[in-house]
């Protein structure tokens, strides 16, 4: 009885399932009606969907082009740079002949670089320096403009300089932040022989000749030793109301093509160091150095060398050759310390029979607690013949940016 | 005597000097502009075209980014082109004043070829000579983030010098991590 009622059961429901699946023909076309329709909501859906995506990433990128336009696009400040150096010395010195001692802490330069970018090719470039801290009448220290020029890039391979620049001679006239050279004081014969740091007014021209070679020229005021002085250093006008009754010359060649080798020679023309006051007396200087540097060792040498006319060895016997010399290795043994050795000489009188040079050993240390942060600690031992040189311990701490 | 007629000589010399050069023609590049973007592209992957991509610079990358050039990095994303495991960056850094532009092509982790693409600081144009970018080639990433190669540098242009420096390991680092799958396509 029960399986005869499942049965029926049974057998209806699929009765019925048959009727549900087996439509009229107008009830499957309105069905295919309707499908289609949803076929087309959906395409038009996806067109949609896809136009809406693409205009999404053009908004993206628009956005993101905007973003990085703000973040990164130069500002009308950023052509306008600015930049600086400085160097604290510590000397601890004590004369040869025990008559006198140096012991000193002297902010020696506190300088200030400034440029602006006028346009690609032409620019301007300027460094204000404060020499020993305070600046004033009876203070040791001045205030001085070493740099300012205007640079224009007037073909591809030149450009010209007119205003207040360095004169191109020598390895630390041009470069001269405390983190590039070692040693505290600056070597003595580009000091007292060349001299720097050196700098005049007038135009010079600097290009390259083919690769890594390059030129300087440059026309500019001159020297001038007033009464009773003979040593170029005295004679640096520093562009104040500089006498420029005769010009001064100088050409520089440079050969950098082979990497960390730096080969150059410089030779300058005075006409007239006392500026036509008195006998006119005339001078060459002819300057050479080499700069190798080689995996972690470095090595610098220069020799400078002034002729003037004989009659200036009326103001001082001698003083009509004027030379000096240094050699100067190092080794960097890690990222952070580089030692090195610097012997050097130099003659303001090397024109006299006697021995007038004054020689000097440096060895010492420098610690880079950043590139551009250096501290250093050297000793020298100078020698003259009179015993006037000074020997001791100099310390200090440089910085650049 | 002697040194009046040497003083003439140097100065005709400088003046002929400066004639000479005036006149010359130059086998090298000049400052300014050296070759473009797609230029360089184009003739890193020749015959070949590279797929234009772009890293997107997440806190991490940026992070790590602004460590190798000690300096922050900003921008959202690094365009760069790769063909399998070679990549080329266009790339960006101030030497003392102005930005160099240096193109830098890695390939399996090491540094193909390095390219000064754009140089137009005053000093220091020695870096855009082959003979100062081939100490590039070859040179690997570090576990440090600096080059595993020692590289002469030009006496007064070592801004310019440290500046083609992390360029390279910058490029070494982002050539990596795109090598980890995190980069993504570019919106089209």
């Amino acid at each position: 009885m029960k399986k005869q009622l499942l049965a029926t059961i049974i057998g209806l429901n699929l009765t019925a399932a048959a009727q549900a699946a087996t439509p009229s023909l107008e009830e499957m076309w309105e069905m295919i009606q309707q499908q289609q329709g949803e076929i087309a909501t959906l395409k038009q859906q996806l067109r949609n969907n896809d136009a809406r995506i693409q205009e999404t990433e053009v908004i993206a990128e628009a956005t993101i082009s905007a973003v990085e336009q703000i973040s990164m696009a130069p500002s009308a400040s950023s052509k306008t740079t600015f930049g600086g150096y400085g160097e604290l010395h510590y000397n601890s010195l004590d004369r040869d002949d025990s008559a006198a001692s140096k012991d000193a802490m002297d902010f020696h330069r506190f300088v200030m670089f400034t440029g602006h970018q006028f346009s690609d090719d032409i620019r301007f470039f300027s460094e204000l320096e404060v020499e020993h801290s305070i600046a004033g009448e009876g203070q040791p220290g001045e205030v001085e403009l070493e740099q300012a020029y205007i640079e224009w890039d007037f073909a591809s391979q030149h450009s010209a300089k007119a205003g207040l620049f360095l004169i191109p001679v020598g390895i630390i006239n041009e470069t001269h932040e405390p983190n590039t050279f070692y040693g505290i004081e600056r070597n003595t014969v580009e000091k007292n022989i060349i001299p720097a740091t050196w700098w005049e007014g007038g135009a010079a021209i600097h290009g390259e000749i083919s690769q890594g070679l390059s030129y300087d020229v440059a026309v500019h005021s001159g020297l001038f030793l007033d009464s009773g002085e003979y040593k170029p250093r005295d004679g640096r006008q520093k562009v104040g109301k500089a006498k420029a009754d005769n010009f001064a010359f100088t050409g520089r060649l440079k050969y950098t093509a082979i990497p960390g080798l730096e080969i150059a020679a410089s030779v300058q023309v005075q006409q007239d160091v006392h500026q036509g006051e008195g006998e006119a007396i005339g001078g060459t200087l002819f300057e050479t150095h080499v700069a190798w540097q080689r995996d972690d060792f470095q090595l610098r040498a220069l020799y400078a060398q002034w002729d003037f006319d004989s009659a200036i060895n009326n103001v001082a016997v001698g003083a009509d050759e004027q030379t000096g010399f240094y050699i100067e290795p190092s080794y960097r043994i890690s990222d952070n310390i580089g030692l090195f050795a610097r012997y050097s000489e130099y003659d303001n009188l090397a024109g006299s029979a006697t021995n007038t040079a004054v020689e000097q050993f440096d060895i010492g240390l420098n610690y880079w607690l950043h590139p551009n942060v250096v501290f250093k600690i050297d000793y020298q031992n100078q020698d003259t013949p009179s015993k006037t040189g000074y020997d001791g311990i100099n310390m200090g701490v440089g910085y650049s940016f | 005597m002697l040194n009046k007629f040497y003083r003439v000589a140097v100065t005709i010399a400088t003046a002929a000097l400066f004639i000479l050069t005036s006149a010359a023609s130059f086998s090298v590049s000049a400052k300014g502009v050296l070759q473009s973007g797609p230029d360089f592209v184009a003739e890193v992957f020749a015959p070949l075209q590279a797929e234009p991509k772009v890293l997107w610079l997440t806190p991490e990358i940026r992070a790590q980014a602004a460590a190798i050039m000690d300096r922050p990095v900003r921008g959202l994303r690094i365009r760069y082109h790769q063909s399998n495991n070679k990549s080329a960056w266009i790339l960006e850094e101030i030497g003392k004043e102005m930005p160099i532009t240096i193109g830098v092509v890695v390939e399996d982790d090491v540094i193909q070829q390095v390219k000064i693409l754009a140089y137009r600081e005053s000093r220091g144009g020695e870096v855009r000579y082959p003979a100062y970018t081939a100490q590039y080639n070859g040179a690997a990433l570090q576990e440090d983030y600096r080059l595993n190669q020692n590289i002469d540098g030009i006496t007064g242009a070592t801004l310019s010098v440290w500046a083609v420096n992390k360029v390279a390991a910058l490029a070494l680092y982002y050539h990596g991590v795109v090598n980890q799958s995190t980069a993504t396509h570019p919106p089209q």
